[in-house]
């Protein structure tokens, strides 16, 4: 093809365009069967609460396509976040066959308000300069990587799947944001000061990624779920080995507290949430019954 | 006695191609695990390459399409999620197209152990030969690229860039 436009009014008909067709639901095919001895709401909730961390985090590392520093850097949080997203659909698909509710991914993403969102707080700390989005990656991809790693051996079939495909994803973001830490924090005088400064906001938030729900708990207890609190001594590990080389010290700023005990995964959230959301559910709350 | 032809299933479903690396049938890049047909049924099973890799939607509407085409008056087209895509899963035929149509070819994947998976902090090792002029010379530019599984890099001998589908 001479022209690369040509492609885009080729007369082939809607067929070349699979979405509106009902073939783009990730799950299309796969058994959707509830092992036995498993709650299916709350293995519904469990797959809601991962789903939700992929998506919210992967919105924000999306803010920055054509904000990047340079083009290399942009790709590759895009990249990462398209991976996320990927993530995203299949735990959403899996959480409402799981539930019983039939919600498809999109019911679930966009028409579920604020307080029904499951993800812990770190991930809809806004993205901040680059320093700050590196620091936060590295601490969710080197959590999310630890429970994923154990999350292949889940009882659930679907679930241990879903994990053991995205640990091979989670392996690389880790790596890209661990090799640029270094670099930030080994730089410069101000890119060790951005870096220090991004590893300082997203801190506080850091010690509820190892605090379980019950839901979490009662997952554990089917063997569906891993116990987030036996991931901080290797994630503690894998800090300790970029921050090192880095010349970053842990940072010493205190937790962000509990409100009346809840968090994240009560539906408990920052400020930030409530903007984040009105802007990934705008579209489709305007035009509820469109297909695309 | 009327007998139906209809071209075999297989045929139909291994020559389908990738949308995004149209040099690549779903046979050739691994991903098409299965074809059976019963009677007028045919269920076709594919195992997507990456979570967000939004080719496999465009695979399983051409899949449905093409057989529909054919005469298969019942198509399914199933995700089967386990064992993950590996990059080792494509044919050597695909490989030789990849490198023919400018793309190097992945090395073997990266072997998972037990227990923690190792952080890497250098830059990961590729060795990937230009595939213009199969110089063994080449260093990476970035390690993300156009798609998910492609990185970019570029030759020292001849100085050309070129893509790299990355091991994995």
């Amino acid at each position: 093809m001479d022209n690369a436009y040509e492609a885009l009014v080729e007369s082939e008909g809607d067929t070349r365009w699979a979405f509106g067709t009902g073939f783009d639901d990730p799950l299309a095919g796969v058994d959707a069967t509830v092992p036995a001895g498993v709650d299916g709401p709350d293995l519904g909730a469990y797959c809601l609460m991962l789903g939700d961390d992929a998506l919210i985090l992967s919105h924000r590392l999306s803010e920055w396509c054509t904000r990047a520093h340079e083009l290399e850097d942009e790709v590759a949080l895009a990249n990462i976040s398209l991976d996320l997203l990927g993530q995203t659909r299949m735990l959403l698909a899996r959480a409402g066959q799981a539930d019983g509710s039939g919600r498809d991914e999109d019911r679930l993403a966009y028409f579920r308000d604020e307080e029904h969102f499951r993800n812990v707080r770190l991930c809809e700390l806004p993205g901040g300069d680059f320093g700050r989005t590196i620091a936060r990656l590295l601490v969710f991809a080197s959590w999310r990587l630890a429970a994923f790693n154990r999350l292949g051996e889940s009882r659930d079939p679907v679930l241990a799947a879903i994990a053991a495909k995205a640990v091979k994803e989670l392996t690389y973001h880790r790596d890209y944001a661990a090799r640029w830490l270094v670099r930030l924090g080994d730089g410069t005088d101000h890119s060790h000061q951005r870096a220090r400064e991004g590893l300082e906001a997203v801190w506080p938030l850091v010690d509820e990624l190892f605090e379980p729900h019950d839901v979490e708990r009662r997952m554990v207890g089917a063997g569906v779920g891993v116990d987030p609190a036996s991931l901080r001594e290797e994630f503690d590990a894998v800090l300790g080995q970029v921050l090192e080389p880095a010349g970053l010290a842990t940072p010493e700023t205190p937790a962000m507290g509990r409100v009346g005990g809840r968090a994240g995964r009560d539906g408990v959230h920052t400020e930030h949430l409530g903007y984040l959301l009105a802007e990934m559910q705008g579209l489709a709350r305007a035009h509820p019954e469109a297909t695309w | 006695m009327v007998t139906v032809t209809r071209t075999d299933p297989r045929v139909i479903a291994e020559s389908v191609v990738d949308p995004e690396l149209p040099m690549l049938t779903l046979a050739d890049l691994g991903v098409l695990r299965e074809v059976a047909a019963t009677g007028d049924r045919v269920v076709v099973t594919i195992t997507p390459t990456y979570s967000g890799c939004p080719a496999i939607t465009e695979m399983r509407t051409e899949l449905h399409r093409r057989l529909t085409e054919a005469g298969h008056p019942e198509v399914e087209v199933r995700t089967r999620l386990d064992p993950p895509w590996t990059t080792d899963w494509i044919s050597d035929a695909g490989r030789r197209k990849l490198a023919e149509h400018g793309i190097a070819p992945p090395g073997h994947a990266p072997e998972s152990g037990p227990g923690p998976v190792p952080l890497r902090l250098g830059p990961t090792r590729r060795h990937a030969r230009c595939p213009r002029c199969e110089s063994a010379d080449t260093e990476e530019l970035s390690e993300f690229g156009a798609t998910a599984c492609k990185a970019l890099r570029r030759c020292r001998s001849c100085l050309e860039p070129f893509e790299h589908m990355k091991e994995i």
